[in-house]
């Protein structure tokens, strides 16, 4: 099968498939062959899901093979969240977004690896092994999304799914030369997703291009019964308006996103992309957010205090790992935790636990929500004088594996322009915009009003038109070494 | 010393199917049928309120006259056990549905108002089974997720009586509004009490104690009598009273130490992130309020007043509604609110009891009592038939005037066939008929309860009695 169908768009490939060009078989085919001459190096996937019966031919997402990242609930394979706890886990039940992809006709190839629970900022917080950059096997794909975001830029995949509760799609995606979208909070029902941050967390789709990215979240994304927060209103039809002349669009550039620990030819690449807006009619205004350098101790306080009351069920009694060991009560739940969570996971239970404790809960978390709050209404001012907010998704390219790995602080630095939309609850948009001198992807984000997923989109679909579809490809599979 | 108590309460509230996803509620079935990924805490998983939860839960509330919070929310609670399977409780911790609520109760001599602290809604957490013999232990999670009211009084209570008034009240009113069945024996009502002692007239509280796991009222007051003579013993011997929790045991009628707290749990409550605040508005409530039926009390003082009831029948219909509801269709059908009160509350009464039913379980209509009472005011049985027609009433639902007919408790009129009667009678008895003549009157008794007895009762003892003088004049 031709290179060339490995990097078709997943509207080409659901139009081909409903035309009947190609079935959905032979497309799933081509994908499965890839991944088997690739995910030896890449090492995106933790399962390979059973090709099911042919998906509805019909649907917007006929026969486009898409991946899901392993946090996300499937009743055909087990849901392990990259961590030995839930290793052999299989859910009972099937994530809203799955069924919905499904119904759509789309073929789920696999399920990718992450971070433990979605948390790190690389994948080497997985229980099971590092996933590799497509683009230089020795650096990290970012992450947690790292598996979906590494796949889809391999050609593993046509589109993926990752969670982002800091972050996790969008820097993953910006490392590995892809599209990555975090919808406004509520805009995908978040029923099946292994919670990590409720009040944070949201499901956003992997892609090659904007346009999939819009068809990907018109399909997953409205009103969910089962999740309560998720938005009642049925969310515009994204794909029909994806097309906008950018003339008069204002464009803010927040002071605090081009300081100090951005790399220059992250910079540099970022205001091209801007420039080049610029010079389709948009304007460029500096704008504030004053409370910036607030918004990572913010974070590492809501959302391991979040974690530490998500992640109690955890505890070897009802599924998951069980100590082998015999002894109290106390016992069983402390040996299973300490053998089946990894150091990350660990060290943010104990965050949160303590944020939450009765005498130190105002110190932390209390003062953490109204920190977050504040952060809120800095976009909100921004957002007066602006359509949409721009700058670099990722302070740096993709690194090399290990280089961060011994300094969570450095690690959680990696989020510092991702972490504010999160608490915001505000849509943002990483797309791919050029490479470093080293041949690394660089991402270009734009975030957005809440509930204004389209003008984020219909911005990153500009740019990606100005600068018409990538055509360098990651050097997969690369020569043994 | 004076005892100072307080009651926390636990109420399943009369759901179809729990509170925060679509499993039945159904006591008694096989462990663990009623469960789903979501009250089984599944990776994942999302809690959605039932809203008729919620309702319920205002209707509950604003029956004890409590506000209602216009702006509410829920929080977890964490704590790792396991019949817990999310280890943490949806509950509400500082913005409950309800504060300052009252109850009025009459214990006694008096009535006092026991102020409702708040009352919150939480889910209900599975149950443990341990093994008898070995160490093994079960969890069945059929009751997790299960909705409950928490209702928490002041520490306003000051005699056990007046804890089993309260409770008494308190049940009365949840199943007078439908909010809950309150069958104790199926864990439906829970309650724990908390106790502490002063001299009389001090307004300071003493240090309290809690007795846990309380499983009828009766216990409750039994319980508050052996931990206030505990704590007067102790403080008579000098010694102090400590913070702690006690079981009651009632083969030896005093309470036992569960646990010392030495330091109060720290549950870590912070707002339930997967569930959105709750707007209540000034409507919602006002329709509830609008749509509470009479409540015992009012409808207590209404039976007395508008009834001419004594006090004592007002109330012992009033505490069950059904049978309020009963005595009342009766009353209006036969216009002898007195007559009636008192075959409901003693007769029918003493065959529920005896049943072990309850009046909605029996297949006994109000017009069947009715019927009875028409029936014997009518002359055509005897008070005794009636209440032995009453009887099968019960089990049968037939209607009274064809199971008169069928057990031949009709009285007899036909005066032919009573004067044979009583002739046979006469001249089966001529010892007493003559004492009777020469003037012992006493003897006329005998032979009147000598026609009863020939005829089952079926003659009207004033008629046969009327009959017999004439006949020995």
């Amino acid at each position: 099968m031709s290179r060339d169908l490995l990097y078709r768009s997943a509207r080409q490939i659901a139009a081909d498939v409903r035309t009947g060009k190609i079935s959905a078989a032979e497309v799933a085919r081509a994908f499965l062959d890839r991944i088997e001459a690739t995910d030896g190096q890449l090492k995106a996937f933790i399962t390979l899901s059973p090709i099911a019966e042919p998906p509805n031919p019909a649907g917007p997402l006929a026969g486009v093979p898409v991946v899901l990242k392993d946090n996300l609930c499937t009743r055909d394979v087990p849901t392990t969240c990259g961590s030995k706890i839930l290793r052999d886990y299989r859910a009972p039940y099937e994530a809203t977004v799955v069924t919905r992809l499904r119904a759509a006709g789309a073929t789920i190839l696999g399920k990718t690896n992450l971070d433990e629970f979605a948390m790190g900022s690389s994948t080497e917080n997985s229980a099971f092994f590092t996933t590799r950059n497509p683009w230089d096997l020795d650096r990290v794909p970012g992450g947690s999304s790292g598996g979906s975001a590494a796949a889809v830029a391999a050609g593993q995949a046509c589109a993926a799914l990752g969670s982002d509760t800091g972050g996790s799609i969008r820097q993953p995606a910006a490392l590995c030369g892809v599209v990555g979208f975090k919808p406004t909070y509520g805009r995908v029902s978040r029923y099946g997703l292994v919670a990590f941050g409720s009040s944070l967390d949201q499901i956003g789709p992997i892609t090659r291009d904007v346009a999939d990215a819009a068809l990907l979240l018109q399909v997953i994304g409205g009103p969910d019964p089962l999740d309560s927060t998720s938005l009642p209103d049925p969310p515009p039809d994204y794909l029909n308006q994806i097309e906008r002349d950018i003339r008069g669009l204002r464009i803010g550039l927040p002071k605090e996103y081009f300081g100090e620990g951005l790399d220059s030819e992250v910079r540099a690449r970022v205001m091209e992309a801007l420039k080049l807006l610029e010079s389709r009619g948009a304007t460029l205004t500096d704008v504030e957010l004053p409370l910036t350098p607030y918004a990572i101790a913010t974070y590492y306080i809501v959302a391991p205090s979040e974690a530490s009351s998500n992640l109690a069920r955890y505890d070897g009694v009802h599924y998951g790992h069980r100590t082998e060991a015999s002894g109290s009560l106390i016992d069983l739940y402390a040996r299973s935790r300490a053998e089946g969570f990894g150091p990350e996971v660990r060290r943010r239970i104990i965050l949160g636990t303590f944020a939450l404790s009765s005498d130190r809960i105002d110190a932390y978390y209390h003062r953490a929500q109204r920190v977050r709050r504040l952060i809120a209404r800095d976009f909100e001012r921004a957002f007066r004088l602006v359509d949409v907010i721009a700058g670099p998704t990722s302070p740096t390219a993709a690194f090399r594996i290990g280089e961060k790995a011994a300094d969570p602080l450095s690690m959680y630095l990696c989020d510092v322009y991702t972490v504010s939309a999160n608490l915001a609850g505000i849509p943002g948009l990483s797309v791919p915009c050029g490479f470093t001198s080293s041949d690394l992807p660089v991402g270009l984000q734009i975030l957005g009003r809440a509930l204004d997923d389209l003008t984020v989109l219909q911005v990153g679909r500009a740019y990606e038109r100005e600068t018409g579809p990538m055509t360098r490809r990651p050097p997969l599979p690369a020569p043994s070494s | 010393m004076e005892l100072v108590a307080g009651i926390e309460t636990h109420v399943q509230l009369k759901t179809a199917s729990k509170m925060f996803c679509g499993c039945a509620v159904r006591f008694g079935s096989p462990p663990n049928s009623l469960t789903c990924p979501v009250c089984l805490g599944h990776p994942g998983v999302l809690p959605v309120l039932n809203r008729k939860a919620l309702e319920l839960g205002m209707r509950a509330a604003l029956a004890l006259n409590c506000r209602i919070a216009p702006l509410t929310k829920f929080d977890r609670k964490n704590y790792y056990y396991p019949d817990l399977p999310k280890n943490y409780q949806i509950s509400q911790f500082d913005v409950p549905l309800a504060r300052d609520g009252w109850v009025e109760v009459r214990s006694e001599a008096q009535t006092r108002r026991v102020r409702i602290h708040r009352a919150h809604l939480e889910e209900d957490a599975g149950k443990l089974l341990h093994e008898e013999q070995g160490s093994r232990s079960f969890v069945d999670l059929n009751r997790a997720g299960v909705p409950l009211l928490e209702i928490v009084t002041e520490p306003d209570l000051r005699s056990s009586e007046e804890a089993y008034a309260y409770l008494s009240t308190l049940k009365s009113i949840l199943r007078a509004v439908g909010v809950s069945d309150c069958d104790m024996e199926k864990g439906e009502l829970r309650c724990d009490v908390n106790l502490s002692v002063r001299p009389p007239g001090s307004t300071a509280l003493g240090v309290k104690t809690e007795i846990k796991n309380l499983n009828s009222f009766r216990y409750v007051q039994k319980a508050l009598e052996a931990e206030f003579r505990r704590h007067v013993a102790e403080l008579d011997a000098g010694r102090t009273i400590v913070q702690s929790t006690w079981l009651y045991d009632p083969d030896q009628d005093q309470t036992r130490l569960m646990r010392v707290k030495e330091f109060a749990t720290d549950y870590r409550y912070f707002p339930e992130p997967d569930l959105p605040p709750l707007a209540i508005r000034d409507e919602e409530i006002e329709a509830t309020r609008r749509s509470l039926p009479e409540l015992p009390a009012a409808r207590c003082d209404r039976f007395m007043r508008e009834y001419g009831l004594s006090e004592y029948d007002a109330q012992a219909l009033v505490s069950e509604r059904v049978m309020a509801d009963f005595f009342e269709d009766v009353s209006k059908a036969t216009g002898k609110p007195k007559t009636a009160a008192n075959w409901v509350v003693n007769e029918v009464a003493r065959i529920l009891n005896e049943k072990k039913a309850a009046l909605e379980e029996t297949r006994l209509a109000p017009s069947a009592l009715s019927d009875i009472l028409s029936l014997v005011e009518a002359g055509r049985v005897t008070a005794a038939s009636g209440k032995e027609i009453l009887a099968h009433c019960v089990d049968t639902g037939r209607p009274p005037a064809e199971l008169m007919k069928e057990l031949g408790l009709e009285i007899v009129t036909d005066t032919d066939e009573i004067e044979r009667t009583l002739d046979g009678i006469i001249a089966a008895n001529p010892k007493a008929v003559a004492d009777f003549k020469g003037g012992k009157d006493a003897t006329m008794k005998f032979l009147v309860g000598q026609v009863m007895k020939a005829t089952k009762g079926r003659v009207q003892a004033p008629k046969a009695e009327e009959l017999l003088r004439k006949k020995l004049r």
